[in-house]
């Protein structure tokens, strides 16, 4: 098990931030570049940049379980992660959610039969003032979704 | 064209797409940068000119910025960080990624300057990773500020040396707390930790610290530029300048609205359009979800200052204004708050890690109408064995509201437990079913 060439090139430029000594400060960006290849974490991927960064495995486990937007399953193609927080809830996004699981046929944390996408509940994204909001992948962030813009939403992802 | 409102002076000016250099560079971008390098002025100055200027910490806790930059020992010989918390995650909050993505210039100058004033060595900016398009474009400006000579080895051809860089967060609320956000740049889980040692003792790998929050560092050159008195003279004694509020929820125009401090809320709701469809305003929580739920009637008196929130009974917070109308069902508000402590309490101290799951139980139970009358002192009790009793603020942060939306809105969760229903009927269109009640239409 290894990462792409291109990827160890990016977690070394993340390395490079940290003093020499320090380099177990990489592991978020480390992780985050693994899983971008990967699509998940599996705890091979997961060993390989301890290996990689010289940390005890277990360090590595502990910061992939504790911060929440680490894959530790496989997800469908596209994960959808919609905020249903307080202010995002009072601008329509519980209503969003709803939608989002009749249209999808699933619950949130499950993904449709032909693996096309998984549907989370997230925490504030810190863009409350647009709601509702969806992020893909955890890169790409959706804003003011009404019915027809996450329609047009999820006819665009193939 | 973006319009923060015409008090704004951090967001003068800001039409989304002039985020770059040279655009920074017109707008007076850099200038108190290269004055002080110019002209050798002694940190001690500068410390001195932001206590003057009363800017107060634009994170939460409100703590004054010149005085938290007086505590660095700028003679340890060695390292010593600056960090900036972007690591917004407090629901209602929304500013900063708007700094970091339209006016990202002003963040890297505050920070640089705040480097010089600390005679620090490296500073990093802990960015939510949830927007990581801002995150991108954040790091294209800083590689900008590193290409012209503001960052870097030597800067601006003085003896004065200063690294920068990003760090993403990624989904952890409580790295927002600073000494949980240090563990997490340090590689661990960001679990906070005791204080004392406060960061300016034993801060990013035990060295020197200082944090603040990214408006805080972007009001900086503006008060460097335009003097202290001058920002003082914005906001009102002991509360200088603007802040950028984040009005959200049931708000015709929900958005970010930079006003001087000291700005009746009244006006400021107008500013966002008013009450959604012109309804009539029920609550509001002035300072983001963390702090106290006031009624109408208290928000309509107050001023947006830390001072006057403080005295109507809640805090400024991060300045996230979560506005509410008459038909929001106060019990599934607080259910979705109560929910949002559970999902994020680290679970390093009991009190939160249990307590907090309690807390959205019981909620839960009541808005699903399986509640009893002892769940309001059950919920009144839980609250008090939180709050003072964690390392951390997030305990009291679970504990506050569910105290005061009992406090202000009793009568909604007695009919709740009552009538298994809420107040009136139909309360909220916008709202959405709770997972239970989908549950039970199924069956």
């Amino acid at each position: 098990m290894t990462l792409s060439a291109s990827s160890l090139e990016k977690i070394d430029r993340e390395v490079a931030k940290y003093p020499p000594d320090q380099k177990q400060s990489a592991v978020m960006s480390a992780l985050i570049v693994a899983q971008d290849e990967k699509g998940w974490l599996s705890n091979e991927t997961m060993d390989f940049v301890a290996g990689y960064l010289g940390m005890p495995p277990v360090q590595v486990y502990e910061v992939a379980t504790f911060y929440t937007m680490y894959n530790l399953k496989p997800t469908g193609k596209y994960k959808l992660t919609l905020c249903t927080c307080l202010p995002c809830g009072l601008q329509g996004s519980l209503a969003a959610g709803d939608y989002l699981r009749e249209k999808l046929g699933i619950d949130f944390n499950e993904t449709t039969p032909d693996g096309r996408f998984t549907l989370k509940e997230g925490e504030c994204m810190g863009a409350c003032a647009m709601a509702p909001v969806v992020l893909v992948n955890n890169k790409k962030m959706h804003d003011s979704m009404t019915n027809e813009k996450l329609d047009e939403l999820l006819r665009s992802l193939k | 064209m973006l319009d923060y409102g015409p008090d704004a002076i951090l967001m003068k000016g800001i039409d989304g797409r002039n985020w770059r250099l040279k655009d920074y560079e017109t707008r007076d971008g850099y200038k108190a940068l290269k004055k002080i390098i110019q002209e050798k002025i002694k940190p001690e100055d500068l410390i001195n000119d932001l206590k003057k200027s009363a800017l107060r910490g634009r994170g939460g806790a409100g703590f004054p910025t010149g005085l938290k930059w007086s505590f660095m020992p700028r003679q340890f010989p060695g390292a010593k960080y600056v960090v900036c918390n972007s690591d917004e995650g407090e629901p209602g909050t929304c500013k900063d990624r708007d700094l970091l993505r339209y006016n990202p210039h002003s963040v890297i100058e505050g920070m640089i300057i705040a480097g010089y004033a600390m005679q620090a060595s490296a500073g990093y900016n802990y960015i939510h990773g949830e927007i990581w398009e801002t995150y991108e474009l954040y790091q294209e400006a800083l590689a900008e500020a590193y290409a012209a000579g503001y960052v870097g080895k030597n800067i601006l051809g003085s003896d004065f040396s200063y690294e920068m860089y990003t760090h993403p967060g990624y989904g952890a609320y409580i790295c927002g707390e600073e000494t949980a956000l240090l563990e997490s740049l340090e590689g661990k889980k960001g679990m906070p930790r005791f204080k004392p040692p406060f960061p300016a003792s034993y801060g990013l790998y035990g060295k020197p610290t200082t944090i603040n929050n990214t408006e805080t560092f972007a009001a900086v050159p503006w008060i460097l530029r335009n003097g202290a008195d001058a920002f003082l003279a914005l906001g009102k004694p002991n509360n200088g300048g603007t802040k950028i509020f984040s009005v959200t929820g049931h708000v015709n125009r929900p958005g970010n609205y930079e006003v001087k401090l000291g700005t009746p809320f009244a006006k400021l709701l107008e500013m966002a359009g008013g009450v959604f469809k012109g309804n009539k305003l029920k609550a509001v929580i002035p300072g983001g979800s963390s702090m106290p739920v006031l009624p109408a009637d208290t928000m309509m008196k107050t001023d947006m200052d830390y001072d006057s929130i403080a005295k109507a009974g809640s805090m400024l917070g991060s300045g996230a204004v979560i506005v509410m109308d008459e038909r929001t069902c106060m019990v599934r508000a607080l259910e979705r708050l109560s929910y949002f402590y559970f999902e994020e309490s680290c679970g390093q101290c009991t009190p939160c890690r249990e307590g907090t799951g309690w807390l959205y139980r019981i909620v839960n139970r009541i808005e699903n109408g399986q509640g009893r009358m002892e769940d309001l002192a059950l919920l009144d009790n839980v609250s008090d064995n939180i709050a003072g009793r964690t390392i951390c603020a997030l305990g009291d942060a679970a504990a506050l509201p569910v105290k005061s939306f009992i406090k202000h809105f009793r009568d909604e969760f007695v009919h709740h437990i009552q009538h298994k229903r809420c107040l009136h009927e139909n309360m909220e269109p916008l709202w959405g079913r709770t997972q239970k009640e989908k549950l039970r239409e199924a069956a």
